[in-house]
């Protein structure tokens, strides 16, 4: 369909011209979803070291509570909960988001499905500038008078509405505003990359030859886009609530609490989703490519996980099991809670069977890919204590809680990242990384990771609640304390060790091999063009057509152990 | 578990059974599904001259290998469910008959418990308050009215794993039954603030002739 | 200087147009915004039916005058969008532009029912039905307003004789801003 007077590239373009704001000014204020991407993926990683250094602060805290913490001082109960409710919500919104699905989504959605640009390339500028502004604001929110919010990343009323309750209501309006911001920032990239997958495809990709990152990012988009419209009203209601004083969800006025948390965790539940599917169709990719196999059963793979994202419409209220709904409510949840494992049990298995009958190197992607899979069933499996409403009444609210969503996050947003970042890395900046460095920090972060959790799995069966700056006034918890500081200690070793990702990161940019197009011998299309991709990703007269799926790897016809999308037949 | 968190409810072992069925059943599929994953690394590991395997996931004999772990999880997922459903529903669905009653009430940052007093009877002239003491006999069975004058609080009672939301402007009814004596922590398992982590309360379970010496100590309630 | 367009901009892999596909799924974010607000409300007033009190003092006559203007702008649209369909950008942007006096008239007598209301004592706070009426009418406001901004882009555009494909998306918009009117009129006028 013509578009009227609208200056396309002509076929004279040898290369796509340069246009548009140049120098400083390009980076700024550029619409190339390459350059957007590269802007979500710092800016994801710098809130990441705003995160993890408040993890270092309050695990500090929680093992030698009182002591003064080097670089921060000592951690006061209101700033402890400033920091728990601070790190949680940057790592979900400013971290796992950003990197995973706005970041690799805009890099790698027109790559693969061989376009020059997303169809809106403005739109996706001004997600990423609101992004940016929702950022600032939460950042803001920690250094205004009263201080940063604390109660915690889900913010229930009436803690989080009434002033003289939280007594930090700058903090707690900048917070919710900040978490708008960033909704509509994503609602609006979604809508990118959706429209984009579905028609900007080039000609012979069908339906089943996208690659698995591009379906997995989008219905992620889907599944985040029609989840988060009750909880932005429920925020708007929150925002209101706090500042002008209606009464929404205030006992005393008509209102009702728990109101809150069903338009939260309705929310809250697909959204766990929205970030792991993206991590698997990361993982699914690198898996491809180092086992060189075809992946096992991708139509099977597909459908599980427009299940799992269908299914996580309904079982939001097991975390509320004990706040108080109706106890009948609970079986409902508890069915279709544990219902929802078997489609994520299946995406495992499915995941494992792709290695049957590969020939597996041991890069360092792979390793983190294969590591995901790892790690995540431990978090997978703990869900099932927490499904069950009859054991949850134990583990609700303990450190069991929190050790399984480490065990199912740290995999989704920091293996998945390193993942995506090791393995693309050469397409982004035209170079190869150091493997040896690679691979130390690697174990490095991975050791360690389990060394932080286990323990806290541990402290949570034996009852110590969450959200707690000092135990000192719990004797009968008294005898945790030695796991306490082993998960702290062993935190300290893993963020010790992410300085080895930094080294090879600058010694990758400024002395690793020429990493030519495809050093992978990869089959889809992001790997057919210059590493990096020039403005436009290919010359204009030379945009891919595609032939086949992205994982024709070890096909009998062939010689080569792998058969680009892009070559004709 | 015992080792590290005593059993002193009635049904706090059933707790631990459903944690242990769980344990049982998931943790097959995991060892399972970790060994598999570990032996086909190895075995298919690149070897060089061999090509893989052309598998597209589509073949029975194949497809079989995920179908039956499929169908297998889902029936130990019903097994969960009724254990689940079962402890549930005599924790939270039901109410023994009482021997006794009191009422929990939460707030920034402490625990009040009011007791019916001789009468047997709440909101009358002998009730009896405590703050963050919780004072019950051992093999009586309690009603308690949960309650909170301000934010959301839980009443976490590990060693009984018992916990529960405090909702401003309502009451909420449980109950549970003393199985040990000893004094244990109460918690506060919900954020409320500042002083979520030192809102500590201590349950005392008193045999029958410590707790009739607690009663008969009574002061007035305005000494409390 | 304007940005060119990359070619993905104008492939069609499912033959309906780009542009097309945004809005609806635009809609689909907003139906449920919309629709989480609305089912909180129908959640509460079914619990507080003392609500009726308060909700028997909204004007149901200036309600269903609102409701007719919204449907007549939603009439213009389609007539824009059919003078669009035939090249006409100028009298596709005559009749946007009647849209969008409808919606300033629709914003107007808000404006004026408002104040009635706020200056008889009847505020955001004054209780739950008011907190949710003044909220639900309000994020619908807003939407009536940047609809009509945005359609004047589309109109002055249109007029010059460009993107006049622009006209049935801002119109398809159009649609769904009256249809969110049409459940919020019973909910806050109709049913006392």
């Amino acid at each position: 369909m013509a578009q009227a007077a609208a200056p396309t590239h002509g076929p004279e373009d040898r290369a796509h011209a340069p246009h548009g704001p140049q120098g400083l000014l390009k980076y700024l204020w550029s619409t190339d979803h390459k350059v957007i991407a590269m802007q979500y993926l710092f800016t994801g990683m710098a809130m990441a070291l705003v995160g993890g250094f408040m993890a270092y602060v309050f695990r500090m805290q929680g093992a030698f509570p009182g002591r003064s913490v080097p670089g921060f001082g000592v951690v006061t109960s209101g700033q402890y909960n400033a920091l728990i409710t601070n790190h949680g919500s940057i790592m979900i919104f400013w971290v796992a988001m950003p990197i995973l699905i706005a970041a690799f989504g805009n890099y790698l959605i027109p790559l693969m499905i061989g376009a020059d640009d997303m169809v809106f390339p403005r739109l996706n500028r001004l997600s990423y500038q609101l992004f940016l502004l929702s950022a600032l604001v939460i950042l803001a929110s920690l250094v205004v008078e009263g201080g940063g919010f604390g109660g915690a990343w889900t913010a229930y009323p009436p803690l989080s509405t009434h002033p003289a309750y939280n007594l930090t209501p700058l903090g707690a309006s900048l917070w919710i505003g900040a978490v708008a911001l960033e909704f509509v920032a994503f609602l609006l990239g979604g809508i990118n990359f959706i429209t984009t997958l579905m028609n900007a495809r080039a000609p012979g990709m069908k339906a089943y030859d996208i690659p698995m990152v591009c379906w997995m990012i989008v219905i992620a988009s889907i599944l985040f886009m029609l989840s988060v419209g009750p909880l932005i009203a429920g925020a708007v209601m929150l925002f209101l609530d706090q500042a002008v004083g209606t009464g929404f969800y205030d006992p005393a006025r008509g209102g009702d609490p728990i109101l809150w948390q069903h338009l939260f965790w309705f929310f809250g539940h697909p959204e766990v989703y929205v970030v792991l599917l993206p991590a698997v169709g990361i993982v699914l990719e690198i898996i491809a490519t180092f086992a060189r196999k075809k992946l096992f059963g991708y139509k099977l793979m597909l459908y599980t996980a427009v299940a799992t994202g269908v299914l996580s419409f309904f079982v939001w209220a097991h975390h509320q099991f004990i706040a108080g709904i109706d106890p009948r409510m609970a079986n409902i949840f508890t069915v279709t809670t544990l219902l929802i494992s078997v489609p994520i049990a299946e995406l495992i298995f499915v995941m494992i069977a792709t290695l049957y009958g590969g020939s597996i190197t041991l890069t360092t992607p792979m390793l983190w890919a294969l590591s995901f899979i790892a790690e995540f069933m431990i978090g997978g499996v703990t869900g099932i204590y927490l499904g069950a409403s009859g054991s949850d009444i134990y583990f609700h609210d303990t450190y069991f809680v929190l050790a399984h969503f480490h065990y199912t996050f740290f995999p989704i947003a920091i293996i998945g990242g390193f993942a995506a970042f090791t393995y693309w890395f050469p397409k982004m900046f035209g170079r190869m990384m150091n493997d040896r460095l690679g691979k130390i920090h690697f174990w490095g972060t991975v050791i360690p990771f389990n060394f932080i959790f286990i323990p806290l799995f541990i402290t949570g069966i034996g009852g110590d609640q969450r959200r707690v700056f000092n135990y000192a006034s719990f004797p009968g918890q008294a005898h945790l304390a030695p796991l306490r500081v082993m998960a702290t200690v062993a935190l300290l070793v893993m963020l010790a060790f992410q300085i080895f990702f930094f080294w090879n990161v600058i010694w990758g940019l400024r002395k690793g091999p020429k990493a030519g197009k495809n050093p992978w011998r990869s089959n889809t299309l992001e790997w057919t063009t210059d590493s990096p991709p020039p403005h436009g990703n290919w010359p204009v007269d030379e945009m891919p057509k595609v032939y086949r799926g992205p994982y024709e790897y070890g096909h009998p016809d062939r010689d080569d152990d792998y058969w680009p999308q892009n070559l004709p037949a | 578990m015992e080792r590290l968190i005593p059993q002193a409810s009635s049904y706090a072992a059933s707790v631990d059974g459903l944690i242990l069925l769980i344990t049982v059943l998931v943790g097959f599929w995991f060892l399972v599904a970790q060994g598999m994953f570990f032996w086909l690394i190895w075995r298919f590991r690149a070897k060089p001259g061999v090509k893989t395997q052309y598998v597209t996931g589509e073949e029975k004999h194949l497809k079989r290998w995920i179908n039956i772990p499929h169908a297998l999880v889902l029936v130990c997922d019903v097994v969960i469910v009724i254990g689940a459903i079962q402890v549930w529903y005599n924790i939270k669905l039901r109410l023994p008959d009482a021997d006794a009653s009191v009422r929990i009430i939460g707030q920034q940052w402490a625990w009040v418990f009011q007791y019916p007093g001789l009468d047997g009877k709440l909101d009358t002239d002998d009730d009896r308050y405590t703050t963050d003491d919780l004072y019950v006999e051992k093999d009586k069975t309690y009603h308690f009215e949960l309650q909170s004058r301000d934010v959301l609080h839980d009443f976490s009672v590990p060693v009984f794993r018992l916990k529960q939301d405090a909702i401003p402007g309502r009451t909420i009814t449980g109950w549970f039954r003393p199985t040990r004596t000893g004094t244990f922590d109460i918690q506060c398992a919900e954020i409320c603030g500042l002083g979520h982590g030192v809102m500590a309360g201590r349950i005392h379970v008193q045999d029958a002739s410590q707790y009739a010496a607690w009663v008969a100590d009574a002061r007035p309630a305005s000494d409390q | 200087m304007r940005a060119s367009r990359p070619i993905a901009t104008t492939r069609s892999a499912t033959g309906i147009p780009t542009g097309r596909l945004a809005v609806w799924w635009v809609l689909a974010s907003e139906v449920v915004i919309f629709g989480g607000l609305l089912a909180s409300y129908l959640m509460h007033r079914l619990g507080h039916p003392e609500w009726a009190n308060a909700a028997a003092v909204t004007n149901t006559w200036i309600g269903a005058f609102n409701t007719l203007v919204l449907l007549s702008s939603s009439f213009t649209a389609v007539l824009a969008h059919q003078a669009a369909e035939h090249g006409d950008g100028k009298k596709a942007a005559r009749f946007l532009l009647f849209t969008m006096i409808g919606a300033a008239t629709f914003i107007g007598v808000k404006s004026f029912e408002w104040y009635h209301e706020i200056s008889e004592g009847y505020t955001i706070t004054s209780n739950g039905f008011w907190s949710f009426y003044y909220t639900a009418a309000g994020l619908h406001a807003l939407h009536v307003i940047a609809g009509a901004v945005i359609m004047g882009f589309v109109a002055r555009d249109a007029a010059r004789g460009r993107e006049l494909q622009r006209v049935e998306l801002i119109g398809i918009y159009w649609h769904f801003v009256d249809a969110v009117w049409i459940f919020l009129f019973p909910l806050l006028y109709i049913a006392k």
